[in-house]
């Protein structure tokens, strides 16, 4: 595959060690192709953002990255990202690889403006560019974000939370990463807001063909925008797909049953259950599956044997004993694929 | 929802109700420290909360929905208006025991609204105790097992003795619920009960609070900001924007049906993976500065069908069908053609 941008094979990152580390990421395989949105979903505690963390090498002790490789695909080659020393992650940071986080909040600079925020990764990382310059790119990012220029001399707490927001995906962007890592960017945000800044990002995408790892917890908001989508359970991978195949043909229950925790806006009102029973308690990951004390259709291997990723056709695989070939999976497991590639 | 299962009895009980309810925050700006200024965070909303049904209050955050809630659950003091419970007025000066005996609060966050250095039976304790419900003893012991029981935080013994740390944040919420029911009050007031839960068991409490509507008759006010769980639990939908209720409804009848422009506005927002068609998001912006909010109708500057009406007078709550009310002058005259549901403009 030549268009890969992002491989992470077998991550595995721990809390602490010894017997008492605590397993947050297990044996991840992901991939990230050229402009692609890959949503990643889970819950809190799923492994999500450590997942983020450790592809960036950002993680902080007591995080320890186990095992596994980050191999990243530049122009100039590939790089394992784990193996790699820090002259080349601060070349690779925000000029390749650049990360949004939840919140916007406390990621800008509460006593400088803006427009020295902004300006300041210029100054750092094009230190040929001329001031004028710097700040004619640094009105065009903001532009590009949909806030006029003369915000430029605004300091953080004078600008909305959307605003904010919108400032960390134009710095994200500021020196045209080939991939954006975003952390919840939208969880504080209103609904109003939360979707145009979505559709604002897509646009960007298309426009500059950079690839997107979506952290979130609202797997609704990753079926609308993302291109495939991968779901995180106590630190596993449980299902990868297509947005579109994810929605209508799920093949793993936690990601059947995540999509019966979201009420309708239409149709006929139906009961809708949710999932028993609590998120696992990573201290204490149940036997085999994690997922198996919460599901209704688990069987006995379930209980001893954690299953393997398995891959069902390209593009799509599932860890689940249901899916093995010698078990019958349910009807709602083995709904037909969606004829229909992605609308938007 | 089928309007036909679900909507509210003829003869309703109407347990609590707000009359013209308003609330000004004081301000002042650091340019003009001596003016005295406001947020009118609430403006003239009146609602009604009936026993046995579930009202759910949508709007973003500084719609004003939660100090609508506060104000209901008389936690501050409004500006004008006043708040009916059981059709008597509640003087300001009233006896604040009484009024939480019948009128229950649960908060939005279970990690901060349970005291960590307390147990599970403590806190269910307190209010049973404070309000002399239960003799200490066996009988506070039952009347705790019964509120676990109630909450499904079953089997009790392992529940009983846990501290909130102990507890995931779906118990807890539990525990917040249970512990607003102790004292057997008629109204639940849930300011945004599940938005700091996780997605796969916020459904279980939105079904806990249908059950105590459905077997216990209790009136629920739903505070959120998510329509559609708003569709999913409630009976009725009131929806907030800049301090004011814009539309309210049937639930179903307000989102197949949205009459007013932001309602619209807000569920074309909301992420849905069955919509069919494309988003066309009109009224791009934010809500308004509620220091100087804009003449007229609040909504004015973000709305794509303005007319001039609307930038002058605050529009009045115009019928639009059985029980549902919009805030809209486009629902002045009938000969008036209103925009339909798929909004060509």
């Amino acid at each position: 595959m030549t268009d890969l941008v992002l491989d992470i094979r077998d991550l595995s990152v721990d809390y602490g060690i010894g017997d008492n580390a605590v397993h947050a990421a297990v044996g991840v395989d992901l991939a990230l192709r050229k402009g692609e949105v890959l949503g990643l979903a889970g819950e809190s505690g799923s492994g999500k953002s450590t997942l983020a963390y450790a592809v960036t090498r950002l993680l902080r002790p007591p995080g320890v990255i186990t095992g596994g490789e980050v191999w990243f695909h530049g122009e100039d080659g590939e790089v394992d990202l784990l193996a790699a020393d820090a002259d080349v992650l601060r070349k690779l940071r925000w000029q390749e690889i650049s990360v949004v986080f939840q919140s916007a909040m406390h990621s800008l600079n509460p006593v400088y403006t803006i427009g020295r925020q902004l300006t300041d990764v210029y100054e750092v990382h094009r230190p040929n560019l001329s001031r004028t310059a710097r700040r004619d790119r640094a009105v065009d990012l903001l532009r590009m974000v949909g806030i006029t220029g003369d915000r430029l001399n605004s300091y953080p707490h004078e600008l909305s939370g959307g605003m904010r927001q919108r400032v960390m995906i134009a710095m994200a962007l500021a020196l045209e990463p080939r991939i954006v890592i975003m952390d919840e960017p939208t969880t504080a945000l209103d609904v109003v807001t939360q979707r145009e800044i979505m559709s604002e990002l897509i646009g960007l995408r298309d426009r500059l063909g950079f690839a997107v790892l979506f952290i979130t917890h609202d797997l609704s908001l990753l079926i609308e925008l993302a291109d495939s989508i991968a779901v995180m359970y106590a630190g596993r991978l449980v299902e990868r797909a297509p947005a579109a195949s994810l929605f209508r043909a799920p093949r793993h229950p936690y990601t059947l049953g995540l999509l019966n925790s979201f009420p309708s806006l239409h149709g006929a009102w139906r009961k809708m259950t949710g999932i028993t029973g609590s998120p696992p308690d990573l201290r204490h990951v149940p036997s085999g599956c994690p997922f198996h004390p919460r599901c209704p259709h688990a069987v006995d291997v379930c209980h001893t044997n954690q299953p393997a990723l398995l891959e069902l056709q390209p593009g799509r695989s599932t860890a689940c004993w249901l899916h093995d070939g010698v078990h019958t999976p349910p009807a709602e497991l083995v709904l037909p694929e969606p004829f229909v590639g992605r609308m938007s | 929802m089928t309007a036909e299962v679900r909507s509210p009895a003829e003869e309703t009980t109407v347990l609590l109700a707000a009359r013209g309810l308003t609330k000004h925050f004081p301000h002042r700006e650091r340019r003009h420290p001596l003016r005295r200024l406001s947020v009118r965070a609430v403006e003239d909303v009146t609602l009604d909360l009936a026993a046995g049904t579930v009202t759910a209050v949508v709007g973003e955050s500084g719609s004003g929905k939660s100090t609508l809630a506060r104000m209901l659950a008389r936690l501050i003091v409004p500006t004008a208006g006043e708040v009916l419970l059981h059709g008597v007025p509640t003087p300001p000066g009233g006896v604040r025991r009484d009024y939480s005996r019948q009128v229950q609060l649960v908060l939005q966050d279970p990690f901060s609204s349970l005291n960590p250095v307390h147990s599970v039976r403590y806190h269910l304790a307190r209010p049973l105790v404070i309000h002399r419900l239960a003799e200490r003893g066996a009988d506070l012991d039952r009347s705790i097992r019964e509120l676990l029981d109630r909450v499904a935080l079953t089997p009790v013994e392992t529940f009983i003795d846990k501290y909130p740390h102990e507890l995931s944040g779906g118990q807890r919420q539990r525990v917040a619920i249970a512990r607003a029911l102790a004292v057997r009050p008629d109204v639940l007031i849930a300011d945004e009960p599940v938005s700091m839960l996780d997605v796969s068991i916020r459904l279980g409490v939105l079904n806990l609070l249908a059950d105590l509507r459905d077997t216990e008759g209790l009136a629920i006010l739903y505070v959120t900001h998510d329509i559609a769980s708003a569709r999913y639990l409630a009976d009725t939908i009131a929806v907030m924007y800049a301090g004011r209720v814009v539309e309210s409804g049937p639930a179903a009848e307000v989102t197949d049906n949205p009459a007013h422009p932001y309602t619209r506005l807000l569920l074309r927002a909301a992420p849905d993976p069955d919509r069919i068609e494309p988003h066309v998001t009109t009224g791009r912006g934010a809500p308004p500065s509620l220091v100087r909010p804009p003449a007229g109708c609040r909504f004015h500057p973000r709305c794509p069908h303005v007319m001039d009406v609307c930038r002058t007078t605050a529009p009045p709550d115009l019928s639009v069908a059985a029980g549902h009310v919009s805030a809209c002058w486009l629902h002045e005259t009938t000969d008036r053609p209103v925009a339909a549901n798929g909004e060509a403009g």
